[in-house]
């Protein structure tokens, strides 16, 4: 398959993925008003993945936005597994989307710059929400690890948790290297100094303590995932496949 | 009752050049929260430029059975207002 | 005096505000009704946000999640007009949980396929509508305005539930037989959310006066089923209701007996949904409480409150 290709529904992947992941909070949110915050990102990041997918469908032909959304399976899926991690508590999705947001905001801030003109529009029309969400996360893990012991104690542990899947987003294979040939693509490894900046200086205004790097997981550039995807992608995707025929 | 949120009273400006309106509240710990939960929930739609929060407890109003030694007596003050001068017949721009 | 001073203003339509003296009973009878309309909006987001995670399209998900959230920003557009009447949300949410407050009991029922989606958007907000553009003339200020604002908001609910099931019953045979299941289902329990028959509506008198209602239930009902007939044949479904049909004299259409008993008793608790709706909000309550006092004592050590 095309690289370009592939390299978009990486970033159309983790938009979707976590996009799903936080409609999950709709009217469970810890106050009425954060409800409605966690709607937003989620807005936001459907809004994403569709501007994303639609390129990809572009460049294959074949396949429609929708149908790469709801007619791909497991193995086929190349988002960040720490988009597909379950929400948790409040903290482990605010933990989740902290380390995430961080990242995302410095790679898409590379990728404006893409020789790609279509990534470029995406990836700029992307930085404005993800500074936003960036904030919003960050404000949360400064509320939560410097409010009450419990709350520390609580986003702490997501944070040691959730940790051993940021070592993906600082990982390059062979379709990364050659995009970044072209002018294309980023390269990640670059922004591993300015994202440690960022989650540290965030950590301590929360007074949580940064893991150490230890495991790190890796695999979704080959579509391997966490057990979490299947079960959300046969949730997401079952309308469309069980009436295959059918137009909605 | 233990729980009580701290109210923020929201006013939004739409669009620059306009002024501040008050379109509602919201509940939040902290100030930072309360402007970013007026912005979810009070530009949802585009709508803002800019945006107040105040604590509503800081918002002093006049009461009610105030309102005639407040307001009544700026009513028989007609010289107030541009209509009460006559004006010469064909004058202009004034 | 007082009395007599606020029905002259009610009479010349003029608005009751927050600081107006007002007789305790328009106070109750505003802090029930809003408090009803507003958890009535923050229950009714979980028979949709049941579907939010199952949409058949990117399209259909983004729609489906900006109208849910929405349902919470109209709650607490109405929560925030209620304050205004010296009680907390807080407070209401307590006598919500506590079962002291009612909400529209359109929620109780299942969500079970996707054209429920469709059925929900085009007869239940279809039917608040109704309610709450008559609304917009309540006489007491902060609800008059926070139904305008839902009200320009809400347009757009209608016609995407509507949408849904136009393209459901013209898709594929499965996909009518659902729309059709959907409308069976959903219809009745719509026309009763307007409330008992004016004949048995005990409170009617009081808000009729105070002017915080505007036209009664059976002319609402009315209004409601005049408009959806006709919107029901230009898709093609069957309204499921056999006594239906255009009376020329009224200039109304006429219809079938409602069932009351299945109404009160879904009312008083018993509809299909009752406890899993207010467990579910209890639920995400409690799950919070951890993160509200986390918030408070930040705001406390930081003194950036």
């Amino acid at each position: 398959m095309d690289n370009l290709f592939i390299y978009i529904l990486r970033i159309a992947d983790c938009s979707l993925i976590l996009g799903q992941r936080m409609s999950e909070w709709c009217s469970k949110g810890p106050t009425l008003e954060e409800d409605i915050a966690l709607s937003n990102i989620g807005l936001d990041l459907f809004g994403q993945a569709n501007g994303f997918y639609e390129y990809a469908s572009k460049i294959d032909g074949n396949k429609s936005a929708d149908e790469l959304a709801f007619k791909r399976n497991e193995r086929e899926f190349f988002n960040y597994q720490i988009s597909e991690q379950k929400n948790g508590h409040f903290g482990t999705t605010m933990v989740r989307n902290f380390l995430r947001d961080a990242f995302k905001y410095l790679f898409y801030n590379e990728l404006s710059k893409s020789k790609d003109e279509t990534l470029a529009a995406l990836a700029s029309k992307s930085i404005k929400e993800v500074k936003y969400h960036l904030r919003h996360s960050s404000n949360w893990i400064i509320r939560l690890g410097d409010g009450t012991n419990e709350s520390n104690e609580k986003v702490q542990k997501s944070l040691d948790f959730l940790w051993q899947f940021t070592g993906e987003f600082f990982e390059m294979d062979e379709i990364d290297n050659k995009m970044l040939q072209e002018g294309i693509g980023v390269d990640n490894k670059k922004l591993k100094n300015e994202w440690n900046k960022i989650i540290i200086d965030t950590l301590n205004k929360g007074k949580l303590n940064k893991p150490e790097d230890g495991y790190m997981a890796s695999g979704s550039k080959k579509g391997i995932h966490t057990e979490h995807l299947g079960f959300l992608l046969a949730e997401m995707q079952y309308l469309p496949r069980a009436y295959p025929d059918a137009k909605w | 009752m233990t729980e009580k949120a701290t109210v923020w009273e929201v006013f939004i400006q739409t669009k620059n050049g306009l002024a501040h309106k008050h379109v509602g509240n919201v509940h939040a710990a902290d100030k930072i929260m309360a402007l970013e939960n007026a912005r979810d929930l009070y530009t949802r739609r585009n709508e803002g430029s800019c945006i107040w929060v105040v604590k509503s407890s800081e918002i002093i109003s006049s009461e009610s059975e105030d309102s005639e030694a407040f307001f009544d007596p700026s009513n028989d003050k007609m010289y107030r207002h541009p209509t009460f001068y006559t004006m010469p017949d064909g004058a202009k721009h004034i | 005096m007082n009395e007599k001073n606020f029905q002259e203003k009610i009479e010349k339509e003029q608005k009751i505000e927050p600081k107006d003296w007002m007789p305790d009973g328009y106070r109750n009878h505003l802090i029930r009704q809003m408090s009803q309309h507003a958890h009535s909006e923050v229950i009714g987001m979980q028979p949709e946000g049941n579907w939010i995670t199952r949409a058949p399209s990117l399209r259909a998900k983004m729609i489906l999640l900006a109208k849910v959230q929405d349902e919470a920003g109209h709650g607490l557009y109405l929560y925030s007009a209620c304050e205004t009447l010296g009680i907390s949300r807080e407070e209401l949410v307590q006598q919500l949980h506590d079962e002291k407050a009612k909400y529209s009991s359109i929620f109780n029922y299942p969500t079970l396929t996707w054209a429920d989606m469709g059925a929900i958007g085009w007869l239940v907000d279809g039917a608040a509508i109704v309610n709450q553009v008559s609304l917009q003339r309540t006489s007491y200020g902060p609800y008059s305005r926070a139904m305008i604002k839902i009200c320009k908001e809400e347009s757009f609910h209608q016609r995407q539930g509507y949408e849904i099931m136009a393209e459901m019953a013209k898709g594929t045979a499965e996909q009518k037989a659902m729309a059709q299941d959907a409308l069976n289902r959903f219809w009745w329990p719509s026309i009763m959310m307007f409330g008992p028959q004016d004949s048995e509506s005990p409170r009617s008198g009081n808000a009729m006066k105070w002017k915080i209602k505007r036209q009664t239930n059976d002319e609402l009902r009315q209004n409601f089923i005049d408009k959806t007939v006709g919107q029901a044949e230009v898709i093609g479904l069957t309204i499921p209701d056999p006594d239906l049909k255009w009376n020329e004299e009224r200039g109304h259409y006429d219809f079938g007996e409602m069932d009351w008993d299945e109404f009160w008793n879904v009312v008083n608790g018993n509809g299909p949904c009752n406890q899993q709706r207010l467990d579910h909000h209890k639920k995400a309550h409690e799950d919070g409480a951890w993160v509200r006092k986390a918030a408070r004592e930040y705001a406390k050590k930081n003194t950036i409150n």
